[in-house]
């Protein structure tokens, strides 16, 4: 949502990747986020993980609701179509496009007033439908564009800018996706890119609803002392569970996974992810365990991020509907309507 | 013998059903009203029910014309009086000379009755515990009893109705054998003890012709099939939610893939309806033909929603099932409410085109024909059924669909006019219709994208607050609004037998009925021009009609004449020259009402001024 376009030139030697894409054919609009906004850097993250997985810009739909983090998907893929729809609301206008056309990319874009206060609901339900996306929230625990309300998010005891403490309970979006069933769920930082660019490439090669909530510090209104979605605090308090890398099934990529250390996750569609652990025992298969790491590590004070759960055999809402594999947006009349000599019969049968 | 002469009637009465919610008595009765249109006689039945499951009072009504007058008549010539808690109200309602038919099994005492009627007592639960042990069987076949004896007293043809209840239990003897048996144990009591038949009686006709019985919600569900609809979101509410189910039969059985036995649609039940919509505008904005149905309060929770397809210019279909309101108003109960609430919904300056099927026939029609208008116009479109259209059978002209017709999906630049060349601004208006053209998601590598979005914007979907943008782009869906004019189904308009100044407006489930109370109003010596108004926004037509007459009633199903109020705002009218002609208890509009509130008002302008008459 910029005034000022984006110059078109760009070095010829940029580097391509195998569809021949250079990272500027992943980027959007200059962005009109205060200067450091961890929001930003997710930008980056997805801009990076379109251009790795070598998708082809145009066939991702990018959408979100309304607020600083939903503003986000007009600074990265600009060739793709974009819906920045209403507040709290981008679950259920991805539900219906994906319904339309399954073949495409769905990014959905969100932050933590949007998804956790507004958009509760939408967030839990398309969750729990298992809707094929990718979907981010850009979490500051803060509402930047009212000038620093408490979200939902912000944990209780932690201070707005104002020196106002918090006193309500923060919801934790990761363990209410693990609880409703998502497939993949994860969480990241945004001054974290290596962990959070794998994190993203691999959520959207996962086939159902994938969750990252990524800390995202708003530096207008919640990077002070007394935040606990701050800079600091996060760094200080990340215990990641894992990194990660992302190999796409159809081509051999070399990676560094030294034996012992990385696990291959081998997703619904033929791509692999290789978890490198940090934690020898963390299973990023146990639903339960997951819960259960998540709420011991919360109890003291520290922020899990990586990937903390996935099913590799995920299916999605259009599995769930046994839709046709044709996108529902391609059939006409010819496949759709049962024509005159059926509505005789049914008629007929109305007597 | 009553003091009053019995009704005598052929093919011409009203029966109305009292029972208990959860009786298991609306099979029953309805087989009655299918069983007289066997005979050929047309008939109008119209259920009235409590918003409960089980224990409060249900109506069920059945008018029997064979003049096919389908609209609700008012009164009751008898009464089947199953429910001791509505006793005294459903005795009362009884038209003098009339009849109550009831389960005579415990005395009654003579203060229970009225001098006036007929009262015919059949031992029903007598007869249903000397035969059935089993108390759920006691109760069901209680209401096929009475329906037997009925036959008898109505001089009704069994064979028809065994015929259908073979229909009902195909391949299931066991239950086609009680059922019949059951049928023939009170119809044979009846003609062994009763006087039969009565004065009220049916004969065969032959004034059903091709006309099929359908249920409004149904018939709007299969519009949708016909029309394309892949995509369904909705959430359960009355009066509404029989069209999702419908929709959700029809696809099961006319739209999976012969082959692979996969389905060619998507039906999602939504957590709300703030989400049904938003799945019907994300699955639009991505080509694909989407609905949700939903009344009155739904429609409260959408208008932000429909606010976005308004300004970001996204097609949806809503098909909205009226109900009375305001709040959670009467539920279960009829009314054209819904009218401001729609034309209007939303905040900042906002328009919608809205359909006012009067039948099921323009249910299908109307229905399959709102997909077209949605993605032509790229907006919102209301179908505007109501609970008395939607929840009852009705007769009507048989469906019909040209097999040559090809969706209109409206002004879609594909990758190859993109390639060619062509300019795409989203907000363009290229033909000066005020239509732009859209790009589906997906469609070209490096052209045609563009950010949807509620905020301004200008011709090529930049983001932009300068008021001349703004300006511009809300005066280009003026035009758009202006253009839908000529799109919409026509209003229909219908001359008295003499040249007369006075005219009448009505639309949707009013329509049997106001064509009724014409002829009423007939006799009283009162001309009427009528127009029948099908959609909004007004054809131009409308304003010639207002020209044309001193002054119009507008009749409708609601407290504040919405309609009128929506004619005086559009047209600029003076709104004394509308006469509001309003009925909103909840119950159908009926021909008698329209005829005496017409009637009278139209005696009243004989000897008083136009402007105090009306004020």
């Amino acid at each position: 949502m910029t005034y000022i376009a984006k110059p078109k030139f760009h070095h010829p030697g940029l580097k391509k990747n195998e569809l021949g894409y250079t990272h500027r054919d992943y980027e959007g609009k200059i962005s009109t986020l205060c200067a450091g906004c961890g929001h930003d850097s997710i930008t980056a993250s997805i801009i990076e993980a379109c251009y790795e997985l070598s998708i082809e810009p145009h066939r991702v739909a990018k959408i979100s609701g309304i607020g600083c983090s939903s503003k986000t998907p007009d600074y990265f893929l600009g060739n793709s179509h974009g819906f920045n729809s209403v507040h709290g609301r981008m679950p259920s206008v991805l539900t219906g496009a994906n319904l339309a056309n399954r073949d495409l990319i769905y990014l959905g874009v969100s932050g933590d007033g949007d998804s956790a206060s507004i958009g509760f609901g939408q967030f839990a339900h398309s969750i729990r439908r298992g809707v094929n996306m990718t979907y981010i929230v850009e979490n500051n625990g803060v509402y930047g564009l009212t000038k620093g309300q408490f979200s939902a998010t912000a944990d209780r005891g932690s201070k707005s800018k104002k020196g106002v403490t918090n006193t309500d309970n923060a919801i934790d979006l990761v363990a209410i996706a693990l609880q409703l069933g998502a497939t993949f769920v994860a969480r990241s930082f945004s001054g974290d890119k290596t962990q959070l660019v794998p994190l993203i490439a691999a959520a959207i090669r996962h086939k159902g609803a994938s969750f990252i909530d990524v800390i995202s510090p708003c530096i207008a209104f919640n990077n002070h002392a007394g935040s606990t979605k701050s800079f600091d605090y996060v760094r200080e308090h990340n215990d990641a569970v894992n990194r990660l890398d992302v190999l796409v099934g159809r081509d051999p990529i070399a990676v560094d996974y030294a034996p012992g250390t990385v696990q291959v996750v081998e997703q619904h569609d033929g791509s692999k992810i290789a978890l490198r652990k940090i934690d020898a025992d963390y299973d990023p298969h146990d639903r339960l365990g997951a819960q259960t790491f998540l709420q011991k590590h919360a109890a003291k004070g520290q922020i899990v991020t990586g990937l903390l759960y996935v099913d590799p055999d995920a299916e999605d809402l259009h599995e769930h509907l046994n839709t046709v594999e044709t996108p529902l947006n391609t059939l006409e009349a010819d496949t759709l309507c049962p024509g005159s000599a059926v509505l005789d019969k049914i008629n007929a049968s109305l007597r | 013998m009553p003091d009053k002469k019995p009704i005598s009637s052929v093919n011409d009465f009203v029966v109305r059903f009292a029972n208990v919610n959860g009786s298991g008595s609306a099979s029953a009765n309805e087989m009655f009203a299918r069983a007289i249109l066997r005979h050929g006689v047309p008939v109008s039945p119209r259920n009235i029910f409590p918003s409960n499951i089980q224990g409060l009072p249900t109506w069920y009504e059945v008018r029997v014309t064979e003049h096919g007058h389908l609209g609700a008549r008012g009164g009751v010539d008898m009464m089947v009086a199953m429910n001791p808690q509505t006793w005294d109200k459903d005795v009362a309602g009884i038209e003098p000379g009339g009849y109550l038919f009831y389960d005579s099994t415990k005395p009654m005492p003579s203060t229970k009755f009225r001098d006036d009627i007929t009262v015919i007592g059949v031992p029903l639960t007598a007869i249903t515990n000397s035969t059935y042990t089993d108390p759920r069987q006691r109760q069901l076949f209680k209401n096929i009893i009475y329906l037997g004896a009925l036959s008898a007293l109505l001089d009704m043809d069994p064979k028809l109705i065994e015929q259908l209840i073979g229909e009902q239990y195909k391949g299931k003897e066991k239950l086609l054998s009680s059922n019949v048996h059951a049928l023939h144990l009170g119809r044979d009591w009846a003609l062994q003890n009763l006087k039969c038949p009565l004065g009220l009686r049916v004969k065969k006709s032959d004034k059903v012709g091709d006309r099929i019985f359908i249920e409004g919600n149904s018939a709007a569900a299969l519009g949708a099939v016909y029309g394309g609809a892949t995509v369904c979101a909705w959430y359960p509410i009355t009066p509404s939610s029989s069209v999702a189910e419908a929709f959700t039969a029809h696809c099961k059985k006319y739209r999976h893939d012969p082959e692979t036995g996969k389905a060619k649609y998507a039906i999602v039940q939504g957590e709300d309806e703030l989400a049904s919509i938003g799945i019907v505008i994300g699955a639009s904005w991505n080509g694909a033909r989407a609905f949700t149905a939903t009344s009155g309060p739904g429609i409260s929770l959408m208008t932000e929603f429909i606010g976005l397809s308004y300004f970001a210019e996204i097609p949806a279909v809503i098909m909205n099932i009226q109900r009375a309101g305001p709040s959670t108003g009467m539920p279960t109960r009829t009314q054209q409410c819904d009218i401001i609430a729609c034309a209007y919904a939303s905040h900042g300056d906002t328009k919608h085109v809205l359909l006012f099927p009067e039948d099921p026939a323009e249910a299908f029609e109307f229905a399959a024909a709102a997909f077209d208008l949605a993605e032509r116009l790229q907006t919102t479109i209301f179908l505007m059924l109501d609970l008395d259209i939607g929840m009852n059978h009705r007769l009507c002209r048989p469906l019909k669909w040209d097999d040559a017709k090809q969706y209109d999906r409206g002004k879609v630049m594909t990758a190859e006019m993109l390639e060619e060349g062509r300019d795409f601004g989203r907000y363009l208006d290229v033909d000066g219709d005020g239509i732009p053209y859209r790009t589906y998601p997906g469609t070209h590598p490096t052209k045609g994208s563009y950010f949807t979005r509620g905020t301004s914007r200008d011709r090529y979907a930049r983001y932009s607050e300068e008021g001349t943008v703004y300006a511009d782009n809300m005066q280009r869906l003026v035009r758009k609004f202006e253009t839908a004019q000529d799109l919409v189904p026509r209003p229909l308009q219908a001359n008295a037998e003499r040249p007369t100044k006075y005219g009448v407006i009505y639309f949707g489930s009013t329509s049997p009925a106001m064509d009724e109370a014409i002829g009423l109003l007939e006799a009283r010596g009162h001309q009427l021009d009528r127009l029948r108004i099908r959609a909004f926004p007004f054809h131009s037509s409308v304003a010639s009609f207002l020209a044309e007459h001193d002054f119009v009633y507008v009749v409708e199903q609601n407290r504040d004449s919405q309609l009128r109020q929506l004619i005086v705002n559009e047209n600029g009218i003076d709104p004394v020259r509308l006469v509001p002609i309003v009925h909103y208890d909840g119950s159908p509009i009926t021909a008698r009402f329209i005829a005496k509130a017409i009637g009278d008002h139209q005696d009243h302008l004989k000897v008083t001024p136009l402007r105090k008459a009306v004020s």
